[in-house]
């Protein structure tokens, strides 16, 4: 229960190239066994939106507690603005804006009391407080609603105001956890450009975690594919788009044929390779997704295996997730790795 | 570094807000007293006819019980603001501030000292204005204020632990519904000591809410005790200290289990 009485200067750039977030062998267990970090690690350069992209219970939302003070973990560092959470939490606390999955905002002030309060606590006061709330309110399309209570928000209004909350204080580093999640898709879009204004205007550093695979593509300029604690991959979503090679096709196979019996069937062709079977699915890679097709559905035609439809399509990052997380994200995403324990998510 | 009583102030002005803007909740508050000053004021009016009952006006009796009465009822739901705004993303939401930590446990102490104090003097000026006779003058209505006042810490800080170790309204609804008519009967809130079963008496004299309401009646007599005031007072008082003690263990137990 003690505060560091030292703090950064509000508005403050990391100087120099020293990563803005840098977490090493993170590890965090929580009661019952259950490994939510299991070794992960990543830097964050200064200016940049970093995504963390997972499934739910990945380990997006511990790594963010953990960077933003809210939690300790088990072992590994952790440096957010030059500074190590688990040393100087009050400083980072400081230096960090953080908008977290749950809301936050009490429902019963209204939008410009939340704004004021986190100021306030954040040590800014008087006129230049009410200058900065009043700014940010406008920013996010918020002036009109300042004086309603939050309870009558509607969820895009809430989310906003979250974010206006997390940058009161003119923060270097931003955290967004799960950002447009529970958003409509006009919010959702909304809430992109913003961020995307966020970063290229105020030379922020964000850290976005989010389970949407176009999210993470559009605007983070570097990304980390989470699964089970763990990073598996990490690099710009078009690196990791071209580590792989060519295009995806994907089958859909009538009934549940034998996935032995498929891949024999496929074998001799060399125009597709990577082929995963997985009930009725069919995935692989091609060089010429095009042209690989007819001799595809040939070979399984002779094989007696109905297709019912087949595409082809470039490279996504959900094929990145299935490349490195060996499964799809959307099952993934059904069946967390870590049950979610009750009263919040991890 | 701003102080922690500023970071108190802060929070604590933000909740008072919040019972401000719930007329409903305000309204109950003062109402329900009134309930009960007047309700049991009729029903027991009689009771003080019965050899050994000790006082000659009921309403007299009656203000101290309702005062101690409304402040446990009143605070033991405190448990359900901290499991809300917890449950909310409130909570971590202050604790990724540079708030002292302190000052989260501190509020919640405060607004109920401040809301019961008020209810007390109202629920006074109420039986005043019914007809009863303070002959204790202003300092015992101090004390019996003051011991409303630590009833609230005491169990606004046990339902803040039941809450936080729970995280389950249920819980809290259940224990204080099994509590609040136990502690309040099995004491003089109502009924005189010496009308008492003899097991009664035993159980009454380890009743905290018994002590609030025999420091405050004491002291509130022509010829108040005061030792006696102090040993109950103080007892109370360390009961509070350890119910806050053990609602800042929680509150830690909270922040690891994150």
């Amino acid at each position: 229960m003690t505060m560091d009485t030292a703090r950064p200067a509000p508005g403050r750039t990391i100087v120099g190239t020293s990563p803005a977030i840098e977490a090493r062998d993170l590890v965090k267990t929580y009661p019952k066994d259950i490994r939510a970090l299991d070794g992960l690690s990543f830097a964050v350069p200064a200016g940049t939106v970093f995504a963390l992209l997972g499934p739910n219970g990945a380990g997006k939302s511990t790594t963010v507690k953990i960077l933003t003070t809210l939690a300790q973990a088990d072992s590994g560092t952790a440096i957010v603005a030059g500074l190590d959470v688990r040393a100087k939490p009050a400083q980072v606390r400081h230096a960090i804006g953080v908008v977290a999955q749950r809301s936050g905002a009490d429902p019963v002030a209204t939008g410009r009391e939340n704004v004021l309060l986190s100021g306030r606590i954040q040590g800014l006061r008087g006129r230049e407080l009410a200058r900065r709330a009043d700014e940010l309110l406008d920013r996010f399309g918020l002036a009109g609603a300042a004086g309603r209570r939050v309870r009558t928000y509607s969820g895009g209004m809430q989310r906003r105001l979250d974010v206006a909350m997390g940058l009161v204080h003119r923060p270097t580093v931003l955290f967004l956890d799960e950002p447009t999640a529970g958003l409509d898709p006009e919010s959702r879009s909304a809430m992109w450009e913003e961020i995307g204004r966020l970063s290229a205007a105020e030379g922020l550093t964000i850290l976005l975690t989010t389970h949407y695979l176009e999210e993470a593509d559009r605007l983070a300029s570097q990304l980390a594919i989470v699964d089970r604690g763990r990073i598996v991959a990490e690099g710009t979503p078009d690196e990791l788009k071209g580590e792989l090679h060519g295009d995806a096709v994907h089958l859909e196979l009538a009934g549940h044929p034998a996935p032995e019996h498929v891949l024999a069937a496929l074998a001799p062709l060399a125009v597709i390779r990577e082929i995963r079977v997985e009930g009725n699915s069919l995935s692989a890679r091609a060089d010429e997704g095009a042209t690989a097709i007819p001799s595809v559905l040939a070979a399984l035609e002779t094989a007696d295996v109905p297709v019912r439809a087949a595409t082809v399509a470039r490279p996504s990052l959900d094929d990145v997730y299935l490349r490195y997380a060996g499964r799809r994200f959307a099952e993934a995403d059904q069946s967390p790795a870590v049950p979610a324990l009750s009263g919040g998510s991890r | 570094m701003t102080s922690i009583a500023v970071h108190t102030t802060w929070m604590t002005g933000r909740q008072l807000k919040a019972i401000a803007r719930q007329p409903a909740y305000v309204v109950i508050m003062l109402i329900q007293p009134v309930i009960w000053l007047f309700l049991f004021g009729s029903l027991f009016r009689k009771v003080v006819d019965l050899p050994g009952f000790g006082a000659s006006s009921y309403l007299d009796y009656l203000v101290p019980g309702v005062v101690i009465m409304s402040a446990l009822s009143a605070s033991m739901w405190s448990g359900m603001t901290v499991l809300e705004e917890i449950d909310r993303g409130i909570m971590d939401r202050f604790l990724v501030l540079p708030l002292h930590r302190s000052a989260i446990i501190n509020a919640s102490a405060a607004l109920q000292s401040l809301v019961i104090a008020v209810q007390s003097v109202i629920i006074v000026l109420l039986g005043w204005a019914g007809g009863a006779h303070y002959a204790g003058g202003v300092p015992g209505l101090i004390v019996l204020i003051a011991a409303a006042v630590l009833i609230a810490i005491l169990f606004s800080a046990f339902s803040n632990t039941v809450g936080m170790l729970a995280r389950q309204r249920e819980t809290i609804i259940g224990i204080n519904t099994f509590l609040l008519l136990p502690l309040t009967f099995l004491s003089t809130a109502f009924m005189a000591e010496a009308l008492m079963p003899h097991w009664m008496r035993i159980v009454a004299n380890c009743n905290p809410v018994n002590w609030a309401l025999e420091a405050g009646r004491s002291a509130m007599s022509a010829n108040p005790d005061w030792a006696r005031v102090g040993i109950q007072g103080g007892g109370l008082a360390l009961l509070a200290i350890a119910t806050t003690a053990l609602s800042v263990l929680m509150f830690r137990a909270y922040q690891k289990s994150v």
